[in-house]
């Protein structure tokens, strides 16, 4: 005879020790959870809402300098070192925990252009308007020892920027040719020209280490590869671009900071076209810098305002202004993907959260599974009304709002006249441009 | 083209001498162009001989001039001079013309015709060699070439960086170190020493250590180590853990099919199973003759190993205590009638088909009778009960053989037999699901069969449906349902009960509802009669059908909703059960509402909101256009034919089949502000967006595992550490694991997963839809 008895497992109810936590019965019946979609929408929301509340994402201001911050470098190694350089030929460096100047260099006279690692980071670069560059030791000299430089290269012309290579002893600068140096040599092992023009970036490409690309004044970016005698491309824009930064998780994207307010991202195999064009400017872009995980990149603009861009997104996802910041000259990215540092005129160097509304330090599990869920909610409804209404609020300051207005303004005006001259004229003569397509004038062989 | 390459060389070398040349020339050619080339240097020779008087002389002359010239120290170069083989380097100066070479070689007589005739068609023709391109072009060319190299060299990174845009989770820093652990060695050179102690120890282990040169792994291991990645041996892991899982199926499903006690389960099971052996060897022997053979082998080392064996000889003590049964057990007998025939089948001589035995056999098959194959137990000598049961019984035994003789009916019958197993256990299942669903589904299936019988209890009951989930029962939906439910026991007894004619009688009920329906009705009903015109039959169901129609016109909702409903008990029908409390309910509703006459007003109510909803006639005639205006005169009907035009009737109300319920279909602007107006970017249709957000992702309708599954951050980094831009050997990395390859085989307890959060999706989205009314 089979008997059939009802039992219960105390494993399932019983904890193991007093200090588990208490086991609850979950029933996941469907019925016994109604409305789950009104639910859910209401805890987008909120989530939405909470988002924007918490959004504040300047963290500190490093002011020590004496004129405006002209470039910024990161530490190749260390999180919390910073160098930045000032237009009166000053370097400081920063400990960012501490938010303290812990050293200062008067490097060059004039300007210091550009400023960068070593990838080993126990020496940095300085170029500036003395014609010079410098290599300085990353620690201090001893106390009562005169701040020296280990190197100096004493240059026919001014270098505007410099970069060193990922994992070499050799360095590039730019000026009015591209110039690739040993660190052990006086002069250039090799140096690039194609045209009479001066160059204000240039920038190794991180993942490909023997690309280069530079920015010219004819408002070219030029292609260059270490192994070969001659330079490889070149794309010719409406207007001059700035600065550039390669994609460090995709070889083959760069994008450049344009002075007609935009920044484009292009594919190096397909240079006629840019990839996407990045519109959310009011004034020229001044420098980019993107994210370590290549995901997204962050702008300096001559607005007063820094931006961040999701790499493949035409507009930004954020902007960052306050009262005080001034036109903001240099921008990096810090290498753990969680700051934002900018530079500007008025001798500033600002931190600020790369997510705006992100809590930082060490946070417990539960609070790291409740800021995913809120993600993924205002994700899955960011197509809705509200939601989006809410996550895409920013405060802009009147002159931005108002320029902003006008740039549409002038734009839809533009529009319409293209339509009307294209309604009155021949069909087919006034061709059909796509906004990626208007902004390249020609591509270089 | 070798000659000429060989002779620029001697003129970049600045070597003139001819000699040089001579040498060249016999690279190819004999010792005897060396030894003439020896000849001239000796001619060159003394001709330096003779210029030497030749100063010598000057000097002399200028010597005897009056004014001594203060000769000027000079320097120079001796190698100018003299070359390093004592040759007088004469005429550095000059340049070397190729004629001047040429004729050396004319001189000698032995060079080669072929060379000669070379030279000749070189001076004789009078091409001149392309210019080279200019340097922009040279530069333009070197350019693309290298761009080209560089997309290409650019482009492998193309699969990394596409599986990294598709991944779902990316986690920086890419190159993080693999948690597996590390070898004792490796831990040990990483080490380094750092107090003094440490290095006062370290210094002695190693004083007088022997040289270790043996690596930590050899090459061998360390490929081993890398042949296989991380990803791979998890593909690796997946199939072995379902090749397992598998063979655990198998035994489970062998297992129970041993415990199924049912002998004629097994019995049939095995006939079948020899049938269908018997068929496969029937086409090996066809397809196949030599594992045909092979099998006949086996046969045959079975049926020896049966004749060596006393297996089933009814011999054993199985084989006695059932002979003793066997007297008064009819199984029994059968049992050991079927042993006795395994052992006969066994012990029978297979015959190895060869092609003329092949034929006899048939021959033979032919000739003998049916019944002579047919087992015969009962002539089986080692049977001796059999014997005597033969001899004793008859019928018994002709009742044996009958049965042996339908055979071929059995067959059918084991087939039959296998289909109600399988069909046995069909229902088992089906059982078991029953008990799993929930009570939902149950329920669903209720008014599914009711649809059919009545239209009006589908809308009750899914409006109870409702309401058990609102739990939310309003007073005046129970009134109305329960006067509805009377209602429909008045009307059986009009039509005594047949599903059709009650059909028929709902139909009515709702198209009386207003005049709408009514021409809703009137274009359902008249395009039938014409249809059908044709067939009589029809056209008499149509004369049965139309009186009917008739009667349900008669029965207008109105009076029978406003009047006061007269409980009618009747027993005899089940549809409506009324407890004593219901009554009692009904009576103490009736008597709080006994003043106002909700119903009607609801139906006017809901009249107004459909006439509201109708389309409106817009006359748009301006007196006085066209002809002549003033007071008294009406603008003329032609005219106002004209101007007035009719919109276009909307869609279709959604509550026109439910009597009892008003669907508001005004947008709601406070609704309408969080409802996404378009379809957004990625999504095609409608169905595609509302399924994405349907399912729920929180903890509430979830277990915590598919939370954390769906709410899975797309980026994860570590907190303090630096992330590295790509380094170049990740591409020779990822590029030997195919791009996006995921385990071919997922894991079962992942499908289990899935099944069950489709089956809660399925459940909720069924919930869902009762919902959107409102």
């Amino acid at each position: 005879m089979k008997v059939k008895v009802l039992c219960r497992n105390p494993d399932d109810y019983v904890r193991e020790t007093t200090r588990d936590i208490q086991r609850v019965p979950r029933n996941f019946d469907p019925t016994l959870h109604p409305f789950e979609v009104p639910r859910e929408y209401t805890r987008a929301l909120n989530a939405t809402k909470l988002d924007r509340l918490f959004a504040k994402p300047f963290v500190a201001s490093l002011d020590g300098h004496r004129d405006g911050i002209s470039c910024i470098t990161k530490h190749a190694k260390s999180l919390s070192t910073i160098i930045s350089g000032a237009c009166d030929g000053e370097v400081k460096l920063w400990n960012l925990p501490k938010r303290e100047c812990f050293r200062t260099i008067q490097a060059h006279e004039g300007f210091v252009r550009a400023v960068c690692s070593r990838f080993c980071g126990t020496s940095f670069f300085t170029v500036g308007d003395d014609k010079t560059i410098k290599q300085w030791n990353m620690e201090a000299p001893g106390y009562g020892v005169r701040e020296e430089p280990i190197n100096t290269i004493l240059g026919k012309v001014v270098f505007t920027g410099i970069d060193h290579h990922q994992t070499e002893s050799t360095f590039a600068t730019c000026g009015q040719t591209v110039d690739i140096w040993d660190e052990q040599r006086s002069s250039p092992i090799r140096s690039f020209s194609w045209g009479v023009d001066s160059f204000s970036c240039v920038r190794y490409n991180p993942v490909e280490t023997d690309l280069l690309a530079s920015c010219a004044s004819d408002r070219s970016i030029v292609l260059y590869d270490t192994r070969e005698s001659a330079p490889l491309r070149k794309v010719i824009m409406q207007l001059r671009s700035n600065t550039l930064c390669w994609n460090p998780m995709e070889a083959y994207y760069f994008t450049c900071a344009n002075e007609d307010y935009n920044l484009y991202t292009y594919d190096i195999r397909h240079l006629d076209v840019p990839v996407t064009v990045h519109m959310d400017h009011v004034s020229a872009v001044l420098d980019v810098d993107y994210s370590p995980t290549g995901k997204e990149f962050v702008s300096a603009s001559f607005d007063k305002s820094i931006r961040i861009f999701p790499k493949n997104k035409g507009h930004s996802r954020e902007v960052y202004h306050t009262k005080r910041m001034q036109h903001v000259i240099c921008v990096r990215w810090s290498a753990d993907n969680k700051y934002v540092l900018s530079g500007s005129d008025e001798m500033n160097i600002r931190l600020w959260k790369a997510n705006a509304s992100e809590k930082l330090g060490l946070l417990s599990s539960r609070e790291k599974a409740a800021a995913s869920y809120n993600k993924k909610l205002i994700e899955k409804y960011q197509h809705h009304p509200q939601v989006r209404r809410i996550a895409r609020h920013r405060h802009l300051p009147r002159d931005m709002l108002n320029q902003k207005r006008q740039l549409q303004e002038m734009k839809a005006a533009r529009r319409r006249k293209e339509q009307n001259v294209r309604k009155h004229s021949k069909p087919g003569s006034v061709p059909l441009l796509t906004e990626k397509e208007k902004h390249v004038a020609a591509v270089v062989e | 083209m070798a000659k000429s390459s060989s002779l620029q060389k001697t003129l970049s070398q600045g070597v003139t001498l001819s000699s040089a040349m001579a040498a060249d020339s016999s690279d190819e050619e004999d010792l005897s162009v060396n030894d003439q080339a020896i000849s001239a240097s000796e001619d060159d020779e003394e001709g330096s001989d003779d210029e030497r008087k030749h100063q010598k002389l000057l000097e002399a002359i200028s010597a005897m001039g009056g004014r001594k010239r203060k000769k000027q120290k000079e320097r120079s170069e001796a190698s100018v001079q003299v070359s390093e083989f004592f040759v007088n380097a004469e005429g550095t100066g000059e340049k070397v013309n190729l004629s001047d070479l040429l004729k050396t070689i004319e001189k000698t007589s032995v060079a080669s015709n072929k060379t000669k005739k070379q030279l000749k068609n070189l001076q004789d023709s009078k091409q001149t060699l392309e210019l080279p391109l200019n340097k922009q072009q040279t530069e333009k060319i070197q350019r693309s070439i290298a761009y080209e190299k560089t997309t290409k060299e650019v482009s492998t990174w193309e699969n990394i960086i596409v599986q990294n845009q598709k991944a779902e989770q990316m986690v920086f820093p890419l190159n993080q170190e693999s948690s597996a652990p590390k070898l004792v060695e490796q831990v040990v050179a990483s080490w380094k020493v750092q107090t003094p102690l440490e290095q006062e120890i370290f210094g002695l282990l190693h004083k007088n250590s022997q040289p270790s040169n043996d690596p930590v792994l050899t090459p061998v291991e360390e490929a081993s180590l890398k042949a296989m990645s991380l990803e791979e041996a998890k593909i690796r892991r997946a199939e072995l853990q379902k090749a397992r899982a598998l063979q655990s199926y198998f035994e489970a499903k062998a297992r129970r099919e041993k415990q199924i006690k049912s002998k004629k389960y097994h019995k049939v099971k095995k006939k079948g199973k020899l049938k269908k052996f018997v068929k496969q060897f029937d086409e090996m022997v066809k397809t196949n003759p030599e594992e045909a053979l092979d099998e006949l082998k086996k046969m045959e080392l079975a049926r020896m190993k049966e004749r060596m064996s006393l297996k089933h000889q009814n011999s054993g003590k199985w084989a006695k205590s059932k002979a003793i049964m066997a007297k008064y057990d009819d199984s029994a007998r059968k049992a050991m009638q079927e042993q006795l025939q395994m052992n006969k089948d066994l012990t029978q001589k297979v015959v190895v088909p060869s092609d003329d035995e092949h034929e006899s056999n048939e021959e033979a098959s032919e000739t003998v009778p049916d019944f002579a194959n047919d087992p015969e137990p009962v002539l089986d000598p080692v049977n001796p009960w059999m014997r005597g049961q033969l001899t004793r019984e008859e019928p018994e035994v002709s009742r044996v053989t009958t049965e042996e003789a339908q055979t071929a009916e059995e067959v059918n019958e084991e087939e039959e037999l296998l289909g109600e197993f399988e069909r046995k256990r069909k229902l088992r299942q089906a059982d078991e699901e029953d008990l799993m669903t929930t009570e939902e589904e149950s329920k669903k299936e209720e008014p599914a069969s009711e649809v059919v019988e009545d239209d009006v209890v589908e809308v009750s009951d899914t409006e109870e449906e409702a309401e058990e989930e609102e739990e939310d029962v309003s007073e005046f939906n129970t009134l109305f349902r329960l006067m509805r439910s009377e209602k429909t026991v008045e009307g059986p007894k009009h039509t005594p009960g047949q599903e059709v004619e009650e059909e028929l009688l709902n139909e009515g009920e709702i198209q009386v509802r207003n005049m709408e329906d009514l021409e809703l009705l009137g274009e359902d009903v008249e395009p039938q009669p014409t249809a059908e015109a044709s067939l009589p039959q029809t056209a008499a169901e149509e004369d049965t059908s139309e009186p009917l129609n008739k009667k349900k016109r008669e029965i207008d909702l109105q009076e029978v909703l406003t009047k006061e409903a007269k409980a009618v008990r009747v027993p005899f029908l089940p549809t409506v059960i009324e407890d004593e409390e219901q009554g009692e309910q009904i009576s103490l509703i009736k008597e709080a509402f006994a003043g106002d006459d909700v119903i009607s007003d609801f139906i006017k109510d809901k009249k107004k909101q459909e006439a509201d909803g109708m389309p409106k006639v817009v006359d748009l005639t301006l007196p006085g256009w066209g002809e002549w205006g003033g007071v008294g005169l009406q603008p003329s009907q032609r005219k106002r034919k004209r101007f007035t035009t009719k919109m276009a009737p909307p869609p279709p109300r959604q509550d026109r089949k439910l009597p009892d319920v008003i669907i508001s279909e005004k947008e709601s602007a406070s609704v309408a502000s969080h409802q996404v107006s378009h379809i957004p970017f990625p999504f095609q249709n409608t169905a595609q967006f509302e399924s994405s957000i349907r399912t729920p992702i929180g903890s509430t309708w979830n277990t915590q595992s598919v939370v954390k599954k769906m709410t899975k951050p797309k980026v994860l980094t570590t907190l303090g550490a630096i992330i590295e831009p790509m380094a170049k050997d990740m591409k020779n990395n990822k590029s030997t694991t195919p791009a996006g390859k995921e385990p071919a085989i997922v894991l079962e307890g992942n499908k289990t997963a899935k099944g069950d959060s489709e089956g809660s999706e399925k459940s909720r989205r069924r919930t869902k839809s009762k919902k959107k009314k409102n």
